[in-house]
């Protein structure tokens, strides 16, 4: 999964190509043989544990730091060599990193005036790219007037004026909250897909790279785990690293009935599950695996349906749109057993300490050994 | 009401030892200054006489005149020419990892352990052996290598609270390292330039012990005056002289602060 397809040397459609990159930082490896093919106007996000990689990635695509081994090339140009000013990227960082000493304008236009771009086009390039962010009319300020939101506007619209090959993101929404994390994500998507920009995303949290991107590289120990769509990653999770660092899930103790060629099918109680057979290589039929499950891939029967087990109510979450049940079943799971419903009802339904019967709602799930 | 009264006794305490430590600090500036207003040609405390006589006469003493001027030429001299060897250094220290780094900023520091004494005699014996007459020269590269540590020092940490992503940011925009050098970081270190120069241009100025080893009659600064005046004369011009100096040196202050002030403000940034 980790090393995709060659497109060949001069694919038109790839916009950043990482061959092989490996870094060392004295004895510790921080990337290792990493290779990946961004599609031009694609958001690839890499995702991962802190100290899984990604950011020393994005360093080396940005030039920050040189690989020990390894290729880069943006836009279908050789850029392993060449220091950061010249691979013509835009970046934003974690602090922001605006120039305390300039007006938001001249943060902005900064990247035009070391482009020795004419004074009169840097004037309506600015005031393009802060009507984009959403920030005309507060060009004379000086970052720290700012809030953190209007911060990171000023930051995207910097790297954004000077039209980047690629467009680096690094955890750009960590320092703001929830609110504003939300609405500034939608925004990024659609000046995103607006301009068309080929853009790396840098974060550790699952939920905003499942929301923004196109395709996620999944990151652990410097390696690419798994590369796919957000419902690739979250549906056929590759291995258990990444079935549940991406998404809450349910380990659950199942037994492997019969393997045919791709899938398998797998035994929850009286329920059949239908599975990738490639994790399970080796495993004879009859053996036990741990069957991973989603919360909203498990429902409380009606008693219509094949029951998985039973378990005994043991606590309640109310998260607004959605209740967490939180449920003992010894049977399935060691640990306790998290139910994600629909509306509130399950409140009153299934108070706790209720005994309720499992099953579940989907019929494909990925199990390992 | 008596237990107030014995609660509020340690602050009271405090509050005296602290008045104390001050006056302390600020007793012999004081006992100068009113020296220096004696009507009569003694130098004594409190004076009975007020006249500000002493002062028309250290300002038209020809000595003192030349002092100050010669002062002047060696401070500024020696103080660029550290503010521009210190920053190079700091630079040096900050951004690269090389073997005798610590070394090297052991043998930069050093002249914080040498006395002044050692280091004026070593000129004066240097400028000496190799036939070098005791110009401004000879003061000069004295002065600097005195001040230097303290240049140093000062540029050196405002670099290491330089966040680093600031020029990495203006890189990434397409700035070249000498344009990054330009128009950020010693934009962002303007404060820390700044206040290592007005250090060293202080220290310089009032420098005495090595500079009565490596100044001439021609070349000798205003401490170095003001000591040949003293041994020979001990009316109050010295005192209005010190007055001066000390009034000078705090308007000096006064505006720094007002600007570096400001330059904190300009550089206030880093919100985590």
């Amino acid at each position: 999964m980790s090393k995709p397809a060659d497109p060949g040397p001069a694919c038109p459609a790839v916009a950043v190509r990482l061959d092989g990159i490996t870094k060392h930082f004295g004895e510790v490896v921080a990337l290792h043989e990493v290779s990946l093919h961004v599609r031009r106007g694609e958001l690839m996000t890499l995702l991962g544990p802190s100290g899984c990689g990604k950011t020393t990635l994005l360093n080396i695509v940005a030039g920050f730091l040189a690989p020990d081994a390894g290729e880069i090339a943006i836009a279908s140009a050789r850029v392993t060599d060449l220091p950061t000013y010249r691979r013509e990227i835009g970046m934003t960082f974690q602090n922001y990193a605006l120039f305390p000493h300039m007006s938001v304008a001249s943060n902005v236009g900064y990247g035009l005036r070391a482009r020795r771009v004419d004074k009169s086009e840097i004037a309506g390039r600015v005031a393009a790219a802060l009507d984009l962010v959403k920030l005309t009319g507060l060009e004379d300020r000086k970052p720290r007037q700012l809030s953190g939101g209007q911060q990171q506007r000023v930051a995207l619209a910097r790297a954004l004026v000077v039209r980047p090959k690629v467009l680096l993101l690094d955890e750009p929404f960590s320092a703001l909250d929830r609110n504003l994390r939300g609405a500034m994500q939608v925004e990024l998507r659609e000046i995103q897909r607006k301009l068309d920009v080929t853009t790396i995303f840098v974060t550790h949290d699952q939920s905003e790279a499942l929301s923004l991107s196109d395709r996620i590289a999944v990151m652990t120990e410097g390696r690419i785990r798994q590369l796919g769509s957000p419902d690739d990653v979250y549906r056929r999770p590759a291995d258990r690293f990444v079935a549940s660092f991406v998404g809450d899930v349910n380990v659950l103790r199942a037994r492997l009935e019969r393997r045919d060629g791709r899938t398998a099918t797998v035994v929850l109680g009286a329920a059949h599950v239908t599975v990738p057979s490639g994790p399970l290589d080796g495993a004879a039929p009859g053996a036990e695996v741990d069957l991973f499950v989603r919360p909203e891939d498990l429902r409380i029967a009606d008693g219509d349906t094949a029951v998985v087990a039973y378990g005994v109510v043991a606590a309640q979450v109310y998260q607004g749109g959605h209740v967490d049940l939180h449920v003992e079943s010894p049977q399935l799971a060691s640990t306790r057993v998290l139910l994600r419903i629909p509306g509130q009802s399950a409140i009153t339904r299934w108070p706790v300490g209720t005994r309720v019967d499992l099953a579940l709602a989907t019929e494909e799930a990925v199990a390992f050994i | 009401m008596p237990r107030l009264s014995l609660q509020r006794l340690p602050r009271l305490f405090g509050a005296l030892v602290v008045g104390a430590i001050l006056g302390f600090l600020l007793l012999p500036a004081i006992v100068v200054a009113l020296a220096a207003f004696n009507g009569r040609a003694i130098l004594s405390f409190p004076p009975d006489t007020w006249s500000l006589r002493w002062f028309v006469k250290a300002l038209a003493y020809e000595d003192f005149r030349a002092g100050f001027r010669n002062g002047l030429i060696v401070t500024a001299c020696a103080s660029l020419i550290a503010l521009v060897i210190g920053a190079a250094f700091a630079f040096v220290l900050d951004r690269y990892e090389f073997r005798f780094k610590r070394s090297l900023e052991t043998v930069l520091l050093s002249p914080l352990v040498i006395a002044h004494f050692t280091v004026g005699l070593g000129f004066l014996i240097l400028a000496a052996q190799l036939g070098v007459a005791r110009g401004y020269a000879v003061v000069i590269a004295c002065h600097v290598v005195l001040v230097l540590p303290f240049v140093l020092r000062s540029v050196y940490v405002s670099l290491r609270n330089l966040d680093r992503r600031f020029e990495l940011a203006a890189a990434s925009l397409g700035a070249s390292p000498g344009r990054v050098l330009a128009t950020i970081t010693l934009p962002l270190l303007l404060p820390g330039l700044v206040s290592g120069w007005l250090f060293a241009a202080i220290l310089s100025f009032n420098e005495f012990t090595a500079s009565l080893f490596v100044t001439a009659q021609r070349t000798q600064t205003l401490p170095v005056a003001m000591y040949n005046y003293v041994r020979e004369y001990a009316d109050p011009s010295m005192a209005a002289i010190s007055v001066i100096y000390i009034v000078a040196t705090a308007a000096l202050l006064t505006i720094a602060t007002v600007f570096l002030g400001l330059g904190k403000v300009l550089s206030v940034e880093q919100t985590r």
